[in-house]
C-alpha cells in the first residue's frame, strides 16, 4: 500500500503546482458550496416575483438585477448551481458506471467478448445520439431522472474504452496471475484487484466528463427540451436571456459567464489532474 | 485498401436498419397517437385520420410499409404540415442547413489549420498561447452563448450586421457560419498543433530539412500530410456536432433550416417528421463517418498497403 500511497501523494505536489488547475479547483469548491447552500444563503426564494419591480439592472437590493418577471438574478443563478451540478455530477456517475463495467468485462476477458463488445461502442460512436435524447424526451415527456439516464447513457464509450486498455496491459501482471491462482472470483478480481489500479485514468476521464455532460443538459434546456420551469439550470436561464438580451443584456451575461468559469474551471482541473496522474502525456 | 472500404461500408448498412427500427418502434412506444393534442374530434373523425394514416394495420405491416419507403426515400406523410410529406420537408431545409454547414467548415478549417500549424512551428511563444488560449475559450464557450453575444455585440450595439435571418440581408449568412465554426475551429486548431508536433520530430523531416529543402517546403510538402491526419478523422465526428450546432444556430437565428425544422417537429410532436429526420441524419452521419474514416486510411502511408 506504501507504494500507492506515495503515486497518489506524487500527484497530489504536482497538482499543487498547477496554477491553472489549483485555481480551477478552488473555483468549483466555492461554486458547490455556495450550491448547497442557496436555500441559506440566496437573498430571496428563487420563484419570489416581484412583478412592481419588472426587469431592473443590478442595483444594492438585486446584486445581478432581475428578471422581467421580477425575480432575483443572483438567487436563481445559486439555484441554477444546484440543477446544473447536480446534472453533471449524476450522469458522468451512471456514464461511469457502464462505462468502467463494460471495459473491465471487455478487456479482463479478451477473445470474442472483447470483439464484439468493442465493435458495438464503435458502432454506437458513430450515431448522432443527441438526436436521440431529443427523441426519448419528446415521447417520455421531460423528466429530470430521464434526462440523467440518457445523458450518461451517451458519455459512457469513451470511459469504456479506456478502461478497456488500461484493464489490457493489467491482465498479464503477476499480481493478476497470482489472484487467479488462488481461485479470487471474478467479481473480487474486478472490485479488488483491478478497479483500484485503474482510479487515475478513470477520476481524470469523469472529471473531463462532467463539463460535457453539463454542456448537453444546457443545450437541450437550451432548446426548451430539457428542464422545465419553474425549474431552472443555468441553460434555461440563458435561454431566457437570450429571449430579452436586447433590452436587459445583464440576463444573458451574468448566467453566461457563470456558466462559462464552472467549464473552464472543471477543464483547467481535469487538464491538470491528468498531466499529475500520468506525468508522460504532458509535454 | 478496398476490403477495407467494403467492410465498412458492409457494416453500415445492419446499423442503419437498426437505427431505423429502433427509432420507428420507440416513436410507436410514445403515449398517446399523434392526433390527441389536437381539439376534441368526434371518433369518426379520429377513425377517418387514422385510416388515412394507415394507422389500424398491425403494427409489422405498418413497419414493412414504412421501412419499404424509407429504402425508395419516402418517409411519409407529416402530421402537423397536413399536405406535405417529411421528403418534401427535408428538401426543403436540407439546402439551407447544408450551406450552412459548409461555410461553418471552411471558416474552421481556414482559422483552425492555420493557428495550429502556426502554434506547432512556433512552440513556446505568443503565436503559440494566443491562438492556443483562444482555442480553450472556443471549446468552453458553448453555441448558444456565443452566437446571442455575437448578435449582442455585432448586430445589436455595433449595428455592423443582421441579427437574423438567412439570404435576406447582405451579410446576415457571416454571423451564424460564424458561431457555428469557432468552436470547430478550436478543436481543430489543437489536434492540427498536436498532429504537427508529433511529426515535425521525426527523421524523415530532419532529412528534408538536412537536403536544403526550404522551410516551407518542410512544412507543407512533407509535414503537414501526416500531421494533419488526426483532423481529418475528426471531420466524421465533427459533422454530427455541425448538425446539433445547426439545431441552435438555426433556432437563434431563425434560419429555415433542417435543424430548425427538427426543433419545431419535436415540439409540436409531429411523430413522422421526427421519426424522418432521425433516420435521415443518422444516413448523413454514418455516411461522413466512413468518407472521412477512409480518408484519413488513404492519407496514412502506413495503411495504405493493407
Amino acid at each position: 500500500m506504501s507504494n500507492s500511497s506515495s503515486l497518489w501523494s506524487d500527484a497530489l505536489s504536482r497538482l499543487l503546482k498547477n496554477k491553472a488547475a489549483v485555481s480551477g479547483a478552488v473555483i468549483l469548491f466555492i461554486l458547490i458550496t455556495l450550491a448547497i447552500l442557496a436555500p441559506f444563503i440566496a437573498p430571496y426564494p428563487y420563484a419570489y416575483q416581484d412583478l412592481d419591480l419588472g426587469a431592473s439592472p443590478p442595483s444594492s437590493l438585486h446584486w445581478l438585477g432581475t428578471d422581467v418577471l421580477g425575480r432575483d438574478l443572483l438567487s436563481r443563478i445559486l439555484y441554477g448551481a444546484r440543477i446544473s451540478l447536480l446534472v453533471g455530477f449524476i450522469a458522468t456517475t451512471v456514464a461511469l458506471i457502464i462505462g468502467v463495467s463494460w471495459g473491465i468485462i471487455a478487456g479482463y476477458f479478451g477473445g470474442k467478448i472483447d470483439s464484439v463488445m468493442m465493435r458495438i461502442v464503435d458502432v454506437l460512436y458513430g450515431l448522432p445520439f443527441i438526436i436521440f435524447i431529443i427523441l426519448l424526451m419528446v415521447i417520455f415527456g421531460r423528466n429530470l431522472w430521464l434526462l440523467f439516464l440518457a445523458i450518461g447513457a451517451i458519455e459512457w464509450l469513451t470511459m469504456a474504452r479506456i478502461v478497456r486498455a488500461q484493464v489490457l496491459t493489467l491482465k498479464n501482471q503477476e499480481f493478476v496471475l497470482a489472484a487467479q491462482a488462488m481461485g479470487v472470483s471474478n467479481f473480487a478480481m474486478f472490485k479488488r484487484h483491478l478497479l483500484p489500479n485503474i482510479l487515475g485514468p478513470i477520476a481524470v476521464y469523469a472529471t473531463l466528463t462532467i463539463p460535457q455532460v453539463m454542456l448537453l443538459e444546457s443545450f437541450l434546456s437550451f432548446l426548451g427540451l430539457g428542464i422545465q420551469p419553474p425549474m431552472s439550470s443555468w441553460g434555461t436561464l440563458i435561454k431566457d436571456g437570450v429571449e430579452s438580451m436586447e433590452e436587459y443584456s445583464w440576463l444573458l451575461i451574468y448566467p453566461g459567464l457563470t456558466f462559462t468559469i464552472t467549464l473552464f474551471s472543471l477543464n483547467f482541473f481535469g487538464d491538470g489532474l491528468r498531466d499529475a496522474l500520468d506525468p508522460k502525456t504532458s509535454e | 485498401m478496398l476490403s477495407i472500404f467494403f467492410k465498412r461500408i458492409l457494416l453500415a448498412i445492419p446499423v442503419l436498419i437498426a437505427v431505423a427500427s429502433v427509432t420507428f418502434f420507440l416513436v410507436r412506444l410514445a403515449p398517446g397517437g399523434p392526433f390527441d393534442a389536437e381539439k376534441a374530434v368526434s371518433e369518426q373523425v379520429m377513425k377517418n385520420l387514422n385510416e388515412v394514416y394507415n394507422l389500424n394495420a398491425p403494427l409489422s405491416e405498418q413497419y414493412f410499409d414504412y421501412m419499404s419507403g424509407v429504402l425508395v426515400g419516402d418517409f411519409g406523410p407529416s402530421f402537423r404540415f397536413p399536405g406535405r410529406s417529411v421528403t418534401e420537408l427535408i428538401m426543403t431545409g436540407l439546402p439551407v442547413t447544408f450551406e450552412l454547414a459548409i461555410y461553418s467548415m471552411l471558416i474552421a478549417l481556414f482559422i483552425g489549420i492555420l493557428s495550429g500549424v502556426t502554434a506547432a512551428l512556433k512552440r513556446n511563444t505568443f503565436l503559440d498561447y494566443i491562438p492556443m488560449s483562444i482555442a480553450m475559450i472556443g471549446i468552453c464557450v458553448p453555441t448558444f452563448l456565443l452566437g446571442p453575444l455575437l448578435v449582442l455585440i455585432f448586430g445589436i450595439n455595433l449595428e455592423l450586421l443582421p441579427v437574423s435571418g438567412w439570404d435576406q440581408l447582405p451579410g446576415d449568412k457571416i454571423l451564424p457560419s460564424l458561431t457555428l465554426g469557432f468552436a470547430y475551429a478550436a478543436y481543430i486548431a489543437r489536434l492540427s498543433r498536436g498532429g504537427m508536433l508529433e511529426i515535425l520530430n521525426q527523421d524523415f523531416i530532419r532529412t528534408a530539412r538536412a537536403k536544403g529543402l526550404t522551410e516551407r517546403m518542410v512544412v507543407t510538402k512533407h509535414a503537414m500530410q501526416g500531421g494533419l491526419i488526426p483532423v481529418v478523422s475528426f471531420l466524421g465526428p465533427a459533422v454530427a456536432g455541425l448538425l446539433a450546432g445547426s439545431f441552435v444556430v438555426e433556432t437563434i437565428f431563425q434560419i429555415p433550416g433542417l435543424g430548425r425544422f427538427y426543433v419545431e417537429a419535436a415540439f409540436n410532436r409531429d411523430y413522422t417528421m421526427i421519426l424522418g429526420t432521425t433516420i435521415f441524419f443518422s444516413f448523413m452521419i454514418v455516411m461522413f463517418n466512413l468518407f472521412s474514416d477512409i480518408l484519413a486510411l488513404w492519407l496514412n502511408p502506413r495503411s495504405r498497403d493493407i
